[in-house]
């Protein structure tokens, strides 16, 4: 599925500083598209930072972005706004607007950025409800109306509305439950399949790590310490990352097992060879 | 709003991987031939570019000579969840009327995509819930409820003010008085800070009442009497109206908008699980320095006002310091003063009591919260001035 020749975003040098504070230094990343990207690190290493500074909310003092190998900063104004319809965002908390219902929520993208009639919006914000699991008599609730697992659904769906070939997705499974949780990671995947989407997901959840992404970078030290898949991870010398995916709670999961099986196996063939 | 083809094609399709010669606008050819009608689709079938074609695809219908039905996708560059919902919408309006759909040559990728959006289309039994449209019998229940909820309201008003009076502890008896930080904290915020746009604002009403006062009173040749007009006027009402007025603006908003957030963040459910009553923590000591500082701000505001008509009677009237002094002896006494600054306490307890009753009926979305900002000041202002007039009614009665 991942394209290693199709880099949908690639981040070359930042640097982001708050006053004396440095939170990037010279960081690089890639991602490929049509992948799912798990993106983790402790709390406080600026993973939150870099992915505001990708999307233009945070200043970085430099560096260069490029999407689908446009930079950013050198783009016409017809380059960033069709970069900007090519890109969602699924906030930590949602960030749905609390004045609109769900249907208004998923038009505002489409009012910005398309000449449709109103009537067709609607059936594509129904369209795209239907898609992330919503249904359709939840159109006209009011965000406050929505369960925790709800409003990250309906804000997906907004994510989701211009059709956008990357999303971000903060956290998109914090505050659900294990059952819920598990749902969500299958829809991101059920989406990547279909729609063709690159998912660059913050996530401390080990069990989306383990189950959906293809690849996990680790942010740790400013920079990228090393991006990966699971195999990839466990075979790091890096106390945290040692910590973080050999701990007490991975242990728990099956995929790890499976994983490390296969791991032992690798090895055992080198061995032998 | 309409925009040129090359401007909608040049916005979507700026980064995508097609070809110069592959980016066409959506367009559909139809045509019956042996009891087949074929639809060909041809062009860039995405969210950006079907607007322009959404009409024209409605009105597809099927010939009467025709008994089936196929969409030929082999000609479509580019096709997304929007393209894709405009053949299923298709085939789903066709297959209703009773005849059979196929879909022709869409590719592997777009196969997937397509019966992704069948599947959650069909898989989708509910219907949209319309909220009921206006209609002006809708006034009368409107009506009951806005009766209810001012009983409702009345009832929270007074089951707040007893369960302030009980005090911060809800269970066990230890720790009953009151901590004096919370308070003077409070009168700080509420009281002391509000000392400047108090006296700004008295300044200037006393020196209009005086200006307004001295002119019409020219006429008469009276204009020393300006000095009783603004005495009597500025103590028994406008010193402590006013004050009322810009306290419930100043501080009630903030005490609407302090608790309602605690509300939010359920600080408020925090406190009551602890063992604390929260009202006791958080609105009593708003209440209590609210009852304080009222008074003296009225105090304030009084003088302030006077000195702003004294400076308006010297240099509009000529009437000297001494002379408005003199004569603001004679024209008020001690009653009048009190008739004034004895209200301020109510209207302390009536703003701090609605404030808090709003706070505490915010829901959980950032509009709740300005609709319960709003109302609370609207309210206060409201029932400040009614019961300003109620006590006017009474000092009539009892010739205070």
């Amino acid at each position: 599925m991942a394209d290693k020749n199709n880099i949908a975003l690639s981040v070359r040098d930042v640097h982001v500083q708050f006053g004396d504070h440095v939170v990037l230094h010279d960081l690089d990343l890639d991602v490929y598209a049509g992948e799912i990207l798990g993106f983790v690190g402790g709390s406080g290493t600026g993973k939150s930072v870099l992915m505001r500074a990708v999307l233009g909310l945070n200043q970085r003092q430099k560096g260069q972005i490029k999407f689908f190998g446009h930079d950013i900063d050198a783009a016409d104004n017809d380059t960033r706004l069709a970069i900007d319809m090519r890109m969602g965002v699924l906030f930590q908390h949602g960030a749905l607007f609390s004045s609109l219902t769900v249907a208004e929520n998923i038009e505002v993208p489409m009012h910005e950025y398309l000449s449709m009639p109103k009537s067709l919006m609607r059936e594509l914000a129904l369209l795209k409800m239907e898609l992330v699991g919503l249904k359709r008599s939840d159109a006209h609730k009011m965000p406050s109306e929505l369960s925790g697992g709800m409003i990250k659904r309906a804000a997906f769906a907004r994510a989701l509305a211009l059709d956008p070939s990357i999303v971000f997705l903060d956290e998109p499974t914090s505050g659900l439950d294990p059952i819920g949780a598990a749902e969500f990671d299958a829809l991101i995947a059920k989406l990547r399949d279909t729609l063709g989407l690159t998912v660059y997901m913050v996530t401390h959840d080990l069990d989306s790590l383990f189950s959906v992404t293809d690849r996990i970078a680790v942010l740790g030290q400013k920079k990228v310490i090393a991006v990966g898949d699971l195999e990839y991870m466990l075979a790091q010398d890096d106390p945290w990352i040692q910590s973080y995916f050999k701990g007490e709670r991975a242990r728990t999961i099956p995929a790890f097992d499976k994983a490390q099986r296969k791991m032992q196996s690798n090895n055992s063939q080198l061995a032998s060879q | 709003m309409t925009r040129s083809k090359s401007a909608i094609l040049k916005k979507g399709s700026a980064i995508s991987s097609l070809s110069d010669d592959e980016v066409r606008l959506p367009s559909f050819s139809e045509n019956t031939e042996g009891g087949t009608h074929t639809i060909v689709l041809d062009g860039v079938w995405a969210t950006h570019s079907v607007g322009t074609i959404d009409k024209k695809f409605k009105a597809i219908k099927l010939p009467k000579d025709a008994d089936r039905f196929v969409i030929d996708c082999g000609d479509i560059t580019m096709l997304d969840t929007a393209g894709a919902w405009m053949i299923a919408r298709l085939k789903l309006r066709i297959q209703g009327a009773g005849t059979e759909v196929d879909v022709h040559n869409l590719g592997e990728n777009n196969t997937i995509l397509f019966d992704a959006v069948m599947h959650a289309v069909t898989n989708d039994e509910s219907d949209v819930v319309k909220p009921a449209p206006f209609k002006f019998s809708g006034i009368l229940p409107g009506i009951g409820k806005l009766s209810y909820a001012f009983v409702a309201d009345f009832l929270s008003a007074m089951n707040l003010l007893g369960a302030a009076v009980r005090g911060s502890q809800m269970k066990s008896g230890q720790g009953r008085r009151m901590s004096l930080a919370p308070v003077a904290n409070q009168i700080d915020k509420m009281g002391v800070g509000a000392i400047p746009i108090i006296v700004l604002m008295s300044v200037i009403m006393g020196a209009i009442i005086a200006q307004q006062g001295a002119f019409q009173l020219r006429y008469f040749g009276a204009e020393i009497f300006v000095v009783d007009l603004v005495g009597i006027l500025v103590l028994r009402e406008i010193g402590v109206i006013l004050t009322a007025i810009m306290i419930a603006g100043r501080s009630g908003s903030a005490i609407t908008a302090e608790i309602g957030s605690m509300k939010m963040r359920e600080e408020v459910d925090a406190l009551k699980v602890i063992g604390l009553n929260p009202i006791g923590v958080l609105i009593l000591p708003r209440l209590i320095a609210l009852v304080i500082s009222l008074p003296l701000l009225t105090f304030v505001a009084n003088m302030a006002a006077l000195g702003g008509a004294m400076i308006v009677a010297q240099t509009y009237s000529g009437i000297s310091p001494d002379a408005f002094l003199a004569r603001v002896r004679e024209a008020v006494d001690l009653t009048s003063f009190f008739a004034g600054v004895i209200k301020a306490p109510f209207m302390a307890i009536i703003i701090g009591i609605i404030a808090s009753v709003e706070g505490m009926k915010v829901g959980g979305s950032a509009e709740s919260l300005g609709r319960r900002v709003t109302s609370s000041v609207v309210k206060s202002i409201f029932v400040v001035i009614v019961v300003d007039g109620l006590f006017a009614i009474f000092f009539a009665a009892v010739n205070f």
